[in-house]
């Protein structure tokens, strides 16, 4: 177990510093190593004699590559990156963003999970039959739709218009309980429509691979109610493979995932700092989200890994 | 091969499938895999209306020129703030004067058919030449995608040692990305100061850079399956045969391993352009894809999402067109997934 725990640490370690070495390509390398150029874009377009002089001191665009390289890591791991067009500390700025990106995750995946499950199970039980034939019409729109539309839509018309739900905007939990609740409802079906189509798909077919196996026969055969069959025997393995994908469509939405969302109904969030940020062409800020989603995602992927093996012994010892 | 009498077709004989129609008299013509999965395709109605509705959007889009010089007499990026123009026996402004500012709305006349913008550009005109650019970048990244990832799969998978780890860290490093803050800090970094880098040289603005971004990042989830697929190919018998043959490495992987992902390639290459069109919808919303003034879908949502009071045509109609062609292509995919190999495992995200 210890053998397995440090190896996937030190595969971890490799993978942040790859994750680094590939931000900083992205954004010093790929568009072009020209010096005034490279201090223009991390300066911002509107930026002075001033702050451009100090950023190209700061950030070593007169030095070596290695030395840049080294300098923007340093930035990240003491939290010093900021954006010039408004003098703000990014680190605090994402740490100020996460509640309210957090709140936006855990309330949609609850709702897709819920959904997912629910309308893929009906979508077997009923497999062949208008339930299902109406189910799959709607999780086929439902993959299909862009996100940030349908919430541009549902805001304007559900709030703007008749007032059902309050406008955009986040309410602390802490502060008001109820009004975080209402001001999150749209948020989360947003977020949510896309996943619910993807899990009911794949829980179908999950389920309806699963039904043909022998022991759900065998089940049957000593006389289980169909119902506890479908439960006990049939739901159990199907969701299985949707577990593993929560997982991952978990981490992606907090690291990045709900960024169209936030932006719509301007949460506050990380997401929305990010979609700001881009809006102004502010690089900082846009690395600054993207390493740090980026290593949360390796950290998470290598603890739930670390997690599952501790659980499972097959898994450290075939891998 | 033998015909097998027992595959599902020699049962039931149907005139109108070919090449399955085993009529007395005659011997059961033998049916290969492609013939009877179009076949199957062709009978599955939902799948074939599907591709019609999306071969329709492609066909309307390609003829933007035609409407632009023919019914419209307007680019797609000639402002009109001042002008009037007539519908239905009355003149109209194209954008009602301040206070006001609101930009007319769609209505039956062959200008302004979907109404104006805020700056008077005809929504009809920028519509499908926007349609063309959001097409042509989900076509081209998903092209870029597959050919990639089917060309590094095959060689991780077939050569295995150090080539696979390569490979395989490579996809790793980029699955750890959040996909698409990947895309928007790419798109943000290129739309700033263009893309150089040694021989290549692309100016910001192109539509070469949200094709490269989105074609990028979507790699690792076609070469993973394909590697894995290639990795249990590769110790099957017809590739031992064609190694006593002589057959090289280059000839087994393209000639006897590639043939056997096309169903595959094929489902994923379909699926891949609907998810890229989504994709670039999102980067240009955020101002990280196609750069204005070219249109494009994704954008055209994003400069209407603050007119929503005075003008929502303009970002329900471009919405809807994404919804339209996207769904068309995912039921499209669908249906060819079940012609092909119902089994398969191709999933995006």
């Amino acid at each position: 177990m210890a053998r397995f725990a440090v190896r996937r640490l030190i595969n971890m370690a490799f993978v942040l510093f790859a994750i680094s070495v590939v931000t900083f390509l992205i954004f010093y390398v790929f568009p072009g190593t020209n010096t005034s150029a490279q201090v223009q874009r991390i300066a911002g377009r509107s930026s002075n004699e001033v702050t451009r002089a100090q950023v190209k001191k700061d950030y070593g665009f007169d030095r070596p590559v290695f030395v840049q390289y080294e300098r923007l890591v340093e930035k990240f791991a003491d939290g010093s990156l900021i954006s010039y067009s408004n003098q703000t500390n990014v680190r605090d700025e994402i740490a100020r963003g996460i509640p309210a990106t957090v709140s936006l995750v855990l309330g949609a995946a609850v709702i897709w999970t819920f959904f997912g499950v629910l309308f893929g199970v009906l979508s077997a039980v009923y497999a062949g039959r208008w339930p299902d034939r109406v189910l799959t019409v709607l999780s086929m729109i439902g993959i299909s739709l862009p996100v940030f539309w349908v919430g541009a839509l549902l805001l304007y018309y559900l709030t703007d218009r008749i007032h059902l739900f309050p406008p955009g905007g986040y309410v602390k939990l802490t502060e008001d309980p109820w009004g975080w609740f209402t001001h999150l409802l749209l948020p989360w079906f947003t977020l949510s429509i896309l996943f619910i189509g993807f899990y009911s798909r794949l829980l179908r077919s999950n389920i309806l691979d699963t039904i043909n196996e022998d022991y759900v026969r065998t089940a049957r055969a000593k006389g289980l109610s169909e119902r506890r069959v479908l439960v006990r025997h049939v739901l159990r393995n199907a969701l299985i493979p949707i577990v593993t994908l929560f997982g991952l469509d978990f981490g992606a939405a907090i690291g990045g995932g709900a960024i169209l969302t936030e932006s719509i109904f301007s949460l506050q969030g990380v997401g929305q700092y990010a979609a700001q940020s881009v809006g102004s062409l502010d690089l900082p800020p846009v690395m600054g989200t993207t390493l740090y989603a980026a290593g949360f995602i390796v950290l998470l992927s290598a603890v739930v890994d670390i997690a599952y093996a501790y659980l499972d012994p097959r898994i450290r010892l075939t891998a | 091969m033998a015909p097998n009498p027992s595959s599902e077709f020699a049962f039931e004989p149907s005139p109108s499938v070919p090449g399955v129609a085993a009529t007395e008299g005659r011997p059961i013509e033998a049916v290969g895999p492609w013939s009877s999965a179009r076949a199957r395709l062709r009978r599955n109605r939902t799948a074939m209306t599907a591709l019609a509705v999306f071969a329709t959007i492609v066909a309307c889009c390609l003829a933007a020129p035609l409407w632009a010089d023919q019914v419209a007499h307007v680019g797609p990026d000639e402002n009109n703030l001042t002008g009037t123009f007539e519908r239905g026996g009355k003149r109209l402004y194209v954008v009602t004067p301040p206070p006001e500012t609101k930009p007319v709305g769609p209505g039956w006349s062959g200008r302004y058919l979907l109404g104006a913008d805020k700056n008077g550009r005809d929504e009809m005109v920028r519509l499908l030449y926007g349609g063309r650019n959001s097409l042509l970048v989900g076509f081209a990244s998903a092209l870029i995608t597959t050919v990639v990832a089917v060309i590094l799969g095959l060689l991780a998978g077939y050569f295995r040692g150090r080539t696979d780890l390569v490979v395989r860290t490579t996809f790793d490093i980029i699955w750890s990305f959040p996909v698409l803050l990947l895309g928007i800090s790419l798109g943000t970094a290129l739309a700033i100061g263009g893309l150089h880098l040694g021989p290549i040289d692309i100016e910001s603005g192109s539509l070469w850079i949200p094709i490269l971004v989105i074609g990028v990042i979507y790699i690792p989830y076609l070469g993973r399956p394909v590697r894995g697929q290639v990795l249990a190919l590769r110790e099957k018998e017809f590739v031992e045969a064609a190694v006593a043959q002589g057959a090289g490495p280059l000839r087994i992987m393209f000639g006897e391993l590639l043939p056997n992902l096309a169903s595959t390639i094929l489902v994923f290459g379909t699926l891949i352009v609907a998810n890229n069109i989504l994709t670039e919808a999102a980067l240009s919303f955020l101002g990280a894809g196609v750069q204005l003034p070219t249109p494009s879908w994704g954008n055209m949502i994003g400069e209407g999402v603050n007119l929503l009071s005075t003008a929502p045509h303009l970002t329900i109609v471009p919405g809807l067109a994404i919804t339209l062609t996207v769904l068309a292509l995912n039921v499209f995919g669908d249906g060819l997934r079940d012609a092909l190999d119902p089994r398969a495992k191709v999933r995006l995200r």
